[in-house]
């Protein structure tokens, strides 16, 4: 594979013996050519410089790329019937990789995932095909306007039509060569995306929450469809998602059971009322004395012009004269929420003020495990509480004024922390020039305390991309490195990034992949639209390429160690936006995991370091009693340890991995 | 030159008139077909573009639509980039620039996408399309497009009075935008290509989402002044 990276390294340079060249050279067909290679080079912390993901090569199956501490496994091009149609998302089960398209799906079966091979190839057109599997369930969204029933691909012609599906698509998977349309669910907006929620307290039924964000369709295709205001029509299919309950024994009885107003009376909403600029800006003008206004939630600083024509009408309804006083001020302050009230009140839904917030979610990432939900929607990030799946309840809002659309929504394990991408743009246009702004487009991160998102810090992918590569914040999910906080995430043409955001506000690359554009001279859409961490591999959606499979390599980031403890959580399904909770089982690569980052992070003296690792190596060569009775001592020494420990919490964390593993070794 | 809306012209007459303007028939109606700034059309894009087709046939409402579209953001561009000499405020300059740069980018997909298929593509001309009809020429404005009384209206405000016209007028604008889509996807047929159901669905959200942002910066910009 090539390897731009590689390749700028191994490049003459001037005053280089030969004898340095040529242990480049070895030490690059090492790289290359070996996957176990561990190159010195490649334990470096430092990002290649100049990044070699500018000026890349274009072309569709023979562009140039760069790869940085991860290895590409295979690329596998779309199957004959699915060349030249827009690849989606992606859901697992068992070895199988399903692959979402404008016409349908794919299945791979990437047992090897150095040489995926095509299982099945479903022609079903319907954008986005949002994919997600249950058990031998498979569901399917379709959104757009030539999506049928019958899964024909001669599109619907009519704008009210019986042959029309928007909605969910149920097929059995349990012959997965064959599936088989058991079910469809048709929604008023259609499903832009759609996320699976499995209830842990309900063994019967999976639900489906459904995000649609294209028009509402007529009521005389899809009966009670309004697209009124709210306040015009309490049926409205506005400012609502659908729920879609889905008995497991009988799917063809799959129906929606509750269309959730989450976004109603968002009134008292953006509590982190913008970005770091907005909140500095609201401080200074307060420090200054000026005049701040409370508007549906959000501080705003009252503009000057308004502000001296309220005080200039006080002096006058007072018939006095002159300069306004420290007394009309006052007088101004007490009144100005009256005056806000009687603003807003005057322009509510019906008139022609503002809306009550969004009208839907672009996607919502449900964490069962924790109860919450992240919505992603329009101008707006939810925190949203699930244990009651059929009613959604709204805990948090957050809006910011550099995002332009919110996207998606990515917890971290713990349930910490949550990260929403902005697709600026709407994923077709190159959002990731030099010129454009790195806190547009972007992802924004926040930590959750006392159920209150409180903002951090902007990600944006590091390396600019030319005008010809569609370029923006896009899918991606946790890697299950323990102890941290790491993702990897598409960027569509701004190729593969993957991030540690363990210190929210100072997020850092510490992988990549990309190509070249399509083509030079002009913006043809492509790029991965979703890079997922799946049992050990990275999988990425190539929209217009295939399919691409990369495992990580080991760096002065991630230690070998770190990628076999993230190898070691195992799932037999996976979908992304129903976020499964990441659990270790005890083994030996997890407890080094926690050393590594020790090391790294001087968490713990050096001396105790090795003295770890020595006894960690010693009980790993014995068995039975003995190993148990070894690690049970080298646990009881880490509690010690971990009271003068400059990361004690890790210490702590590494015990508990070290009696999990003698617990396991009798 | 009057300008008029063309929301008023009965849907059928419109169909009828949009396709004409394919066949470029004398004294139909006609857009002005311009060399394409945007993107360039490699022969291969054409043939992909007519594979698509094929699969997806686009109408006169599509082409309507993406032609029709190219002088409506051509205008937000133009209000837009008066926001810096015109004293906006840090807020509406932050708007102005998002404005400019995200609709930039979509005049130049409409523009391949119109030239890909062998369409006229109109010239990006913020004070409407032109058009001949019945051998005259005409200057269409999209639904809710100023008038080139607005236009010298908010060119010559200045600071917190620029920021409530500009709020006022772009809401009005985008507002425009809604119908269009709306009106798109009204139409049989329309709508069935994927990057016109992706670029106007995009416009849709995008713009509803950005109503609602200026409605919210301009009331705070509206105690100076009665209400618009």
């Amino acid at each position: 594979m090539a390897s731009v990276s590689h390749v700028r390294r191994s490049a003459p340079r001037p005053k280089v013996s030969p004898r340095r060249s040529l242990s480049l050279l070895l030490g690059l067909l090492a790289a290359s050519g070996c996957a176990h290679s561990t190159a010195t080079s490649a334990m470096s912390t430092v990002a290649p410089n100049p990044d070699p993901r500018v000026g890349l090569r274009a072309g569709k199956f023979d562009a140039a790329e760069a790869t940085w501490n991860l290895r590409v496994l295979s690329e596998t091009r779309p199957s004959e019937k699915f060349l030249g149609i827009t690849n989606s998302d992606l859901s697992f089960t068992g070895h199988y990789a399903i692959q979402g398209s404008y016409d349908g799906f794919q299945v791979w079966v990437s047992t090897n995932p150095g040489q995926p091979t095509l299982k099945t190839a479903f022609v079903c057109p319907a954008s986005q095909s949002d994919v997600s599997v249950y058990r031998n369930l498979l569901f399917v969204s379709g959104e757009g306007l030539g999506g049928r029933l019958d899964c024909g691909t001669e599109g619907v012609q009519d704008t009210v039509s019986k042959e029309r599906l928007r909605g969910i698509r149920i097929f059995d998977i349990s012959d997965i060569a064959n599936p088989k349309n058991v079910g469809n669910v048709q929604t008023c907006r259609g499903s832009h995306t759609h996320s699976l929620l499995v209830d842990p307290r309900d063994p019967e039924n999976v639900y489906v929450y459904v995000s649609g964000s294209a028009p509402v369709r007529s009521p005389n295709e899809l009966a009670d469809c309004s697209r009124a205001m709210p306040d015009q029509d309490p049926n409205s299919a506005l400012f609502r998602i659908e729920v879609i309950k889905v008995p497991l024994a009988h799917p063809e009885q799959a129906a929606i059971v509750s269309s959730p107003r989450i976004f109603n009376d968002l009134v008292a909403p953006p509590r982190h009322g913008g970005g770091p600029a907005d909140l500095a800006e609201i401080a200074a003008a307060k420090a200054r004395g000026e005049f701040i206004i409370n508007m549906m939630g959000q501080e705003m600083v009252l503009p000057k012009g308004p502000a001296d024509h309220l005080l200039d009408s006080l002096v006058k309804a007072r018939n006095g004269t002159g300069a306004p006083t420290a007394a009309d001020s006052a007088t101004l302050r007490e009144a100005l929420p009256g005056i806000i009230a009687k603003l807003i009140g005057d322009r509510q839904p019906g008139g022609s003020g503002p809306k009550p917030g969004p009208t839907q979610c672009h996607d919502i990432t449900l964490y069962p495990a924790i109860g919450l939900a992240g919505g992603a929607c329009e101008g707006y990030g939810l925190l949203l509480d699930i244990r009651d799946p059929t009613h959604p309840a709204r805990i948090d809002a957050v809006s910011d004024s550099n995002f332009s659309y919110w996207h998606s929504a990515t917890f971290n394990n713990d349930g910490t922390k949550i990260l929403f991408s902005d697709e600026w743009g709407g994923g077709g246009q190159p959002k990731c020039r030099a010129s454009d702004p790195r806190e547009w487009g972007a992802d924004a991160i926040f930590t959750i305390a006392d159920d209150r998102m409180h903002f951090q810090s902007y990600y944006k992918l590091p390396a600019p991309q030319t005008p010809q590569e569609n370029c923006v914040a896009h899918n991606g999910s946790l890697i299950p490195i323990p102890g941290r906080d790491v993702m990897v995430q598409a960027w569509y043409q701004g190729g593969i990034s993957v991030f540690d955001w363990t210190d929210a506000a100072h997020p850092k690359e510490i992988a990549f992949f990309d190509r070249g554009p399509i083509d030079s001279t002009r913006m043809v859409g492509g790029g991965s639209w979703s890079a997922y961490w799946y049992n050990g591999v990275i999988v990425s959606s190539e929209i217009a390429r295939g399919l691409d499979i990369f495992e990580l390599a080991p760096s002065g980031f991630i230690s070998q160690n770190e990628i076999d403890a993230a190898k070691s959580v195992v799932f037999d399904q996976f979908n992304t936006q129903g976020q499964p909770r990441f659990v270790w089982p005890a083994s030996f690569s997890l407890a080094r995991a926690y050393v590594d980052q020790l090391a790294r992070s001087n968490g713990l003296a050096a001396g105790r370091i090795s003295a770890v690792r020595g006894s960690l190596n010693s009980a790993e060569k014995t068995s039975g009693a003995a190993r148990r009775d070894a690690l049970t001592q080298l646990a009881t020494q880490l509690d010690g340890d971990a009271r003068g420990a400059a990361d004690a919490a890790k210490v702590r964390l590494l015990a508990g991995a070290v009696r999990d593993l003698a617990a396991a070794s009798s | 030159m009057r300008p008029w809306h063309i929301r008023r012209l009965p849907a059928a007459m419109l169909a009828a008139a949009v396709a004409a303007c394919s066949s470029a028939s004398h004294g139909g109606l006609q857009t002005s077909p311009q060399p394409v700034g945007g993107g360039r059309s490699s022969s291969a894009a054409i043939a992909q573009a007519r594979a698509d087709s094929v699969r997806n046939p686009y109408t006169a409402a599509d082409v309507y639509f993406m032609s029709g579209m190219i002088s409506h953001h051509a205008q937000a561009l133009l209000m837009a980039g008066w926001a810096p000499s015109h004293g906006a405020s840090a807020a509406v300059q932050t708007l102005c620039a998002r404005i400019v740069n995200g609709q930039k980018d979509e005049i130049a997909t409409m523009q391949t996408w119109l030239a890909d298929r062998r369409q006229p593509v109109p010239e990006a001309r913020p004070t409407g399309m032109k058009m001949m009809m019945g051998g005259v020429e005409h200057t269409m404005l999209m639904p809710g497009m100023l008038t080139a009384g607005q236009l010298e209206q908010l060119d010559q405000a200045r600071g917190t009075e620029f920021d409530r016209l500009f709020l006022t007028f772009m809401i009005q604008h985008h507002r425009g935008a809604l119908s269009m889509v709306k009106d798109l996807f009204a139409s049989n047929g329309a709508g069935q290509d994927e990057v016109v159901f992706k670029l106007a669905s995009g416009i849709n959200v995008d713009q509803e989402t950005e109503i609602a942002r200026m409605e919210r910066m301009l009331i705070a910009s509206l105690p100076a002044s009665s209400t618009p």
